[in-house]
């Protein structure tokens, strides 16, 4: 089990360092040059120019870029801009070149705002999804079992930015049953009222997938030995269906949850663009549009790291619910 | 009982306490399913007797409807997808149309069933003591610690050595014979008059088959409840069984005592099986098969199913085979004897047949 901890985690930290270097060369090294690519300005003036290769570092050999970034991860650095001196302290992704502060204070100052919503929308989702699964599961082929399946396939199959715009102009603009969202800096009180339209929507989006899955599996699972032995026990049917089918249907259920959580938390770029929460998918869509590199490599980093941890805990996870996983 | 409604012999009111007395008594069961393709009469006017402290062995070819005359005792199938009709009486008390939580009542408790395979049987997610323990507490008000320290008297009650430890490990730890003696275990937790075995032994290897069967037979003789083998292994038979039931394509076709069946088969189904058999082939004559196949069940033959297999049809006079289902009728000169057959003197017939080869 430890070894087996230990490949893990030596494989996960190898993909992130992968991804690292990716994005460092796709960026600083490519072809282009990025000081040009990250001018905001029309034409950019020499000065400028050259005032972001020095903000960069980029005067110096490549290798040297590179091990600076990278210890800059570990200790922090300083950089030099217009004469001040901005400390990027540990773990250091740069300096965003529009707003001169460091990325990584960028990136986690909104990642509470985008873990809040997370949350919410994985609780939803789950309720819903696994409930109406189990329910469909129990009543299969009959009219109820269609209308659920039907109804979230249908549901599924509208993109999803069409609903979450229309849900927010509905209910938050045209009829403002649900409050719009405001800053997290106002106190979380304040906050989390505006994030229950798009908790409610993102759910139920994410929850038809979860319908039809958790509905396979339970129909899976009912039909096994084992609980067939467990209704020979004399047990409620109840017991039956929601601890020993349930359980073992869950457990599939548990990787697709791990990649919705890792893709919740590295920021839903539309749903929080849409409700106007400032999370880590709005700041990121915002570095996109202006071409602030440094704020997108950041992201792109830190997303490696969340996918790669979900991905661990998820096999953690797992050797817990399945104890034939935990030998091996 | 001075008023008798029941059908005379059978125990139907009082509950079966003595040896010998009926503990499930099933007339003219008949279980069909549903499907696209049409209905399928996986078990037709089945009628046969459980008794405590016997053994009663159900043989047959696969698919002969075994597993799922037996489940339809405990009411294990889907009553949506099934129609059940006829009579199942188990202690007195009529299964057939009762609700779940009658059966609720009496699975485990009354009657408990091993299922086929002990691979797949018990959950892969539980301790194997907790999941005994589980069917302890569904019909004592008992407390966890209490349960599961009979489940770990189970456990040491079915010789499985270290039973404190290996009721904290799980299924996967166990090996096949473990586990069917631990399915075995959780059959007889709550004490019930009836233990079902479904071919408790083919997945195991020989000289395991032998330890579970010795091993039901001795709990039969602590317990004295009633078991119902089932099984398509007719040496396992002859060494363990009382009673038997023979059933092809859903419909008893003989039955009687166990050995006596074996030793003189009088109906052509038994003969053909027993001709089958390897220890049969040790001799001059060959190990014959017999030809052909089941019947679908979608569309059973008319008369007799046997006939389209039978050898022996062109020997009863006229079409009856083909026209006629035959009844039940004893065998003359063999006590507690039972045929569904259209030879007038199956005996003599099979017996000829026998001596040719
Ligand atoms: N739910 C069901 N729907 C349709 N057909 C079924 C269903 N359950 C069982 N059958 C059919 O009923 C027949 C009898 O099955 P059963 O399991 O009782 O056979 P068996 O005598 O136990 O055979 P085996 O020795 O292989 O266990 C089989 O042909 C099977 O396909
Ligand atoms: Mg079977």
């Amino acid at each position: 089990m430890l070894t087996y901890l230990l490949r893990r985690i030596a494989l996960a930290l190898t993909v992130v360092l992968a991804t690292l270097v990716a994005s460092f060369l796709l960026f600083f090294a490519g072809p282009s040059d990025p000081a040009q690519a990250m001018c905001p300005e029309q034409r950019c003036s020499t000065d400028r120019l050259n005032q972001i290769r020095e903000s960069l570092g980029m005067n110096r050999p490549l290798i040297a870029q590179f091990s600076e970034y990278f210890t800059g991860l570990f200790v922090g650095r300083d950089f030099q801009v217009s004469g001040d001196t901005v400390q990027c302290s540990a773990p250091c992704l740069g300096l965003s070149f529009l707003t001169n502060r460091p990325v990584s204070e960028e990136i986690f100052s909104r990642f509470p705002a985008t873990v809040l919503l997370t949350v919410g929308v994985v609780v939803v989702f789950l309720l819903v999804g696994v409930s109406t699964g189990v329910l469909a599961a129990t009543v299969r082929g009959t009219a109820a079992d269609r209308m659920l399946v039907g109804g979230s396939q249908i549901f599924g199959s509208i993109p999803p930015y069409i609903l979450l715009l229309l849900f927010a102009l509905y209910t938050t603009r045209l009829y403002p049953i649900f409050p719009q969202a405001g800053s997290l800096s106002d106190g979380v009180i304040q906050f989390l009222p505006g994030l229950i339209a798009p908790w409610i929507i993102l759910g139920l989006i994410t929850a038809t997938g979860y319908t039809r899955y958790t509905r396979n599996s339970m129909i899976e699972t009912l039909s096994m030995d084992y609980v067939r032995t467990a209704r020979s026990k004399g047990i409620s049917e109840r017991k039956v269906v929601g601890k020993h089918a349930l359980r073992a249907a869950l457990s599939p259920v548990l990787t697709i949850l791990g990649l919705d959580v890792a893709a919740l938390l590295s920021g839903t770029l539309i749903t929080e663009r849409i409700f106007e929460i400032d999370g880590i998918g709005r700041r990121a869509l915002a570095a996109l549009g202006q071409d602030d590199l440094p704020v997108i490599m950041g992201t792109v980093l830190v997303t490696a790291v969340i996918v790669v941890s979900m991905n661990l805990i998820v096999d953690i996870a797992y050797s817990f619910v399945d104890p034939r996983v935990r030998l091996s | 009982m001075s008023t008798a409604f029941g059908s005379p012999g059978a125990q139907t009111t009082a509950e079966a306490t003595h040896p010998g007395d009926v503990v499930l008594d099933v007339v003219d069961l008949t279980v069909t399913f549903p499907t696209e393709e049409g209905q399928v009469r996986a078990v037709s006017n089945l009628t046969y007797q459980a008794r405590l402290g016997r053994t009663l062995a159900i043989v047959g070819e696969s698919g002969s409807g075994k597993s799922v005359s037996s489940m339809a005792v405990l009411g294990l199938h889907n009553p949506k997808r099934t129609t059940i009709t006829g009579s199942i009486r188990l202690d007195g008390q009529e299964l057939v149309g009762a609700p779940r939580s009658t059966f609720e009542r009496i699975r485990s408790q009354k009657v408990a069933m091993v299922f086929q395979d002990p691979q797949s049987s018990l959950h892969p997610f539980y301790k194997v003591g907790k999941q005994i323990a589980e069917a302890y507490r569904a019909h004592h008000n008992v407390s966890r610690a209490v349960a599961e320290k009979r489940a770990v008297e189970m456990l040491d009650l079915v010789g499985i050595p270290n039973p404190q430890r290996r009721a904290h490990q799980y299924p996967h730890e166990f090996s096949g014979g473990m586990r069917q003696r631990a399915m075995i275990a959780l059959g007889l937790v709550n004490d019930p008059k009836l233990l079902i075995a479904d071919e408790p032994t083919t997945a195991l290897d020989v000289t395991v088959q032998a330890q579970i069967l010795d091993l039901i037979n001795e709990l039969q003789k602590e317990f004295g409840s009633a078991v119902i083998l089932i099984t398509h292994d007719l040496a396992v038979v002859a060494e363990t069984a009382d009673d038997i039931l023979v059933m092809y394509a859903g419909r008893g076709v003989e039955k009687g005592y166990a050995k006596e069946v074996l030793a003189q088969p009088s109906m052509p189904y038994t003969y053909g099986l027993l001709q089958s058999l390897p220890s049969h082939s040790e001799d001059v004559h060959e190990l014959k098969a017999i030809p052909g196949s089941p019947p679908s069940l979608l569309k059973l033959p008319s008369g007799c199913s046997f006939h389209p297999r039978c050898s022996f049809k062109d020997q009863v006079p006229g079409d009856a085979c083909w026209t006629q289902l035959p009844e039940w009728r004893p065998t003359p000169g063999l006590a507690n004897r039972q045929v569904r057959c259209h030879l007038p003197d199956p005996v003599a017939t099979l017996r000829q047949d026998e001596g040719i080869r």
